[in-house]
């Protein structure tokens, strides 16, 4: 594995932590924690997917165009990959709507066993 | 949910219009530069959030109620959906059939800065929407005890 | 390349040192703390690839999530004390899970998918390669074809024809190309999108509704 490698296999580990903490944790707040490590890590891996590397010396080039017309050409040639970034960008905003909706159920678990722990809620009758 | 003390109410009534304006100009400007209705969108439930963690829940509801906030989602997407459905005027389905002016500035790129405002309001309303619903109003534990509210604040 | 690879490795590392204490630790409070620091850490290595929209996006995101958590990990005291005693033997899962994630990633660096699946390497993705723009002819007609060479996705594809108009696309107009993409070229994607905020939304609210639950309060027992 080269280095060209080493930052996919960071985004992989941090996906594997991310589901370790879902399947293998009994508090629901862990398992929030963990679903939202596995969506950033997710976002992570495509953006980092479509990057490019800008010519030596420069930053890297957003795919913005801020110079007029006569630089599109440019832009063509240098540019990051604007398809993995337009759907990472709905993609964060729907990993939070579902935040909400999973933090709306452990709030109503709470409500009615009062406590975030899985297995007293599987033996406890409501 | 009780309000802040009155240093943190006064900065927010500086400080709220113009993350709002922020917002606003975000969603408006999002197809010249880096941002677009969505993260207009997320910029502008955040002022609205500051609003009503500082002032309390009786601002939640009496002026920034959570019908304002399901009515203003409604409309957004109505909005999309009707800038959508106008594209038949260009042949198919959500054709982007206004001119494209000069590449650059405030008017042009067709049908994309109507777009953009109407998924700024809605993305900005829902999210606010449930934003109160979660952490703005108070619930009871069970058994009936009202809950600790540990989040008051003396700075 | 280099100093952008070497800060990009830093950060990468501080995330996942953050995101194991924030599944490790005991109070619930460091752990959502340590997500917000593992989303600021996400937002950053937008920032640093070049993508300005999804760094504003993903720091607003972050705050609104933090609040919330905070706010519903505060108010409510767990009685009960967890067993330090898991129902699940850790160790084959976290065997299970590496052996997959390994599994995974070894098919897509190059084991024996092809080119068009290969996971490229950081940096050169695929569309800094070249085809044949003979492959843009319509089927059966290949005396239409263009002439010239097209970049080989299509991001590079949009890069190069989406803005203007030209004989092969309408163009957007839009300066920002990803909005472009948004909501010119992917606009379906946007709509299928705003739908699923919508009802994650209508879900959240129907999930702590109080209208129709107040026949059931005086049948709940005492605990």
């Amino acid at each position: 594995m080269t280095l060209a490698m080493l930052p996919f296999m960071l985004a992989f580990l941090l996906l594997v932590a991310g589901l370790y903490a879902i399947v293998a944790k009994r508090n629901l707040i862990k398992v929030i924690v963990g679903l939202l490590i596995l969506d950033y890590a997710a976002n992570l891996l495509l953006v980092l997917m479509g990057y490019r590397t800008p010519p030596a010396g420069e930053a890297p080039v957003a795919p913005i165009l801020t110079g007029g017309l006569a630089q599109a050409d440019d832009l063509a040639a240098s540019a990051v990959d604007p398809i993995p970034q337009a759907l990472i960008l709905t993609s964060i905003v729907i990993g939070l709507s579902v935040t909400a909706l999973v933090v709306a159920l452990a709030i109503r678990l709470y409500e009615k066993y009062g406590t975030f722990d899985t297995d007293l809620m599987r033996n406890l009758k409501g | 949910m009780q309000g802040m003390s009155p240093i943190v109410k006064n900065i927010t009534r500086v400080v709220a219009g113009f993350i709002v304006l922020f917002g606003a100009y975000i969603v408006l400007y999002g197809h010249v530069t880096p941002g677009g209705g969505f993260t207009g969108g997320v910029i502008l439930a955040g002022g609205l959030a500051l609003v009503v963690l500082a002032f309390g829940e009786e601002f939640a509801r009496k002026v920034l109620t959570h019908e304002v906030a399901k009515t203003a989602d409604s409309m957004g997407a109505l909005l999309f959906l009707l800038v959508a459905v106008l594209g038949f005027a260009g042949g198919v389905f959500f054709t982007n059939f206004l001119p494209t002016g000069t590449v650059g500035s405030l008017v042009s790129a067709g049908t994309i800065p109507i777009a953009n405002l109407g998924i700024g309001i809605k993305v900005g309303a829902g999210l606010f929407g449930v934003f109160l619903a979660l952490a703005a109003f108070r619930r009871t534990t069970a058994g009936g005890k009202k809950e600790v509210d540990v989040l008051q604040s003396d700075i | 390349m280099d100093p952008i690879l070497w800060i990009l490795l830093a950060l990468l590392g501080f995330m996942l040192i953050g995101s194991l204490i924030a599944i490790e630790t005991r109070d619930l409070l460091s752990s959502v703390i340590c997500v917000g620091a593992v989303g600021f850490g996400t937002s950053l290595v937008f920032l640093l690839l070049g993508a300005p929209d999804l760094a504003i996006t993903q720091v607003v995101v972050e705050i609104l999530v933090l609040v919330v958590l905070v706010r519903v990990v505060i108010t409510r005291r767990d009685e009960t004390h967890a067993t330090s005693r898991s129902t699940l033997p850790v160790g084959a899962v976290l065997l299970s899970l590496g052996v997959m994630a390994a599994v995974v990633f070894g098919t897509l660096a190059g084991g024996g998918a092809e080119d068009d699946l290969r996971l490229h390497p950081f940096g050169q993705p695929r569309m800094t390669q070249q085809v044949e723009a003979a492959v843009l002819a319509p089927a059966g007609r290949p005396d239409l074809a263009p002439a010239g060479t097209e970049p080989a996705s299509i991001g590079g594809a949009f890069l190069k024809h989406g803005l203007t108009a030209d004989e092969s696309s309408r163009g957007s107009g839009a300066a920002n190309y990803v909005m472009g993409v948004l909501l010119d070229y992917r606009a379906y994607d946007t709509l299928g999108e705003a739908t699923v905020i919508f009802v994650a939304v209508i879900g959240a609210y129907a999930v702590l509704r109080k209208v129709g639950r107040s026949r059931h309060a005086g049948h709940e027992s005492d605990r």
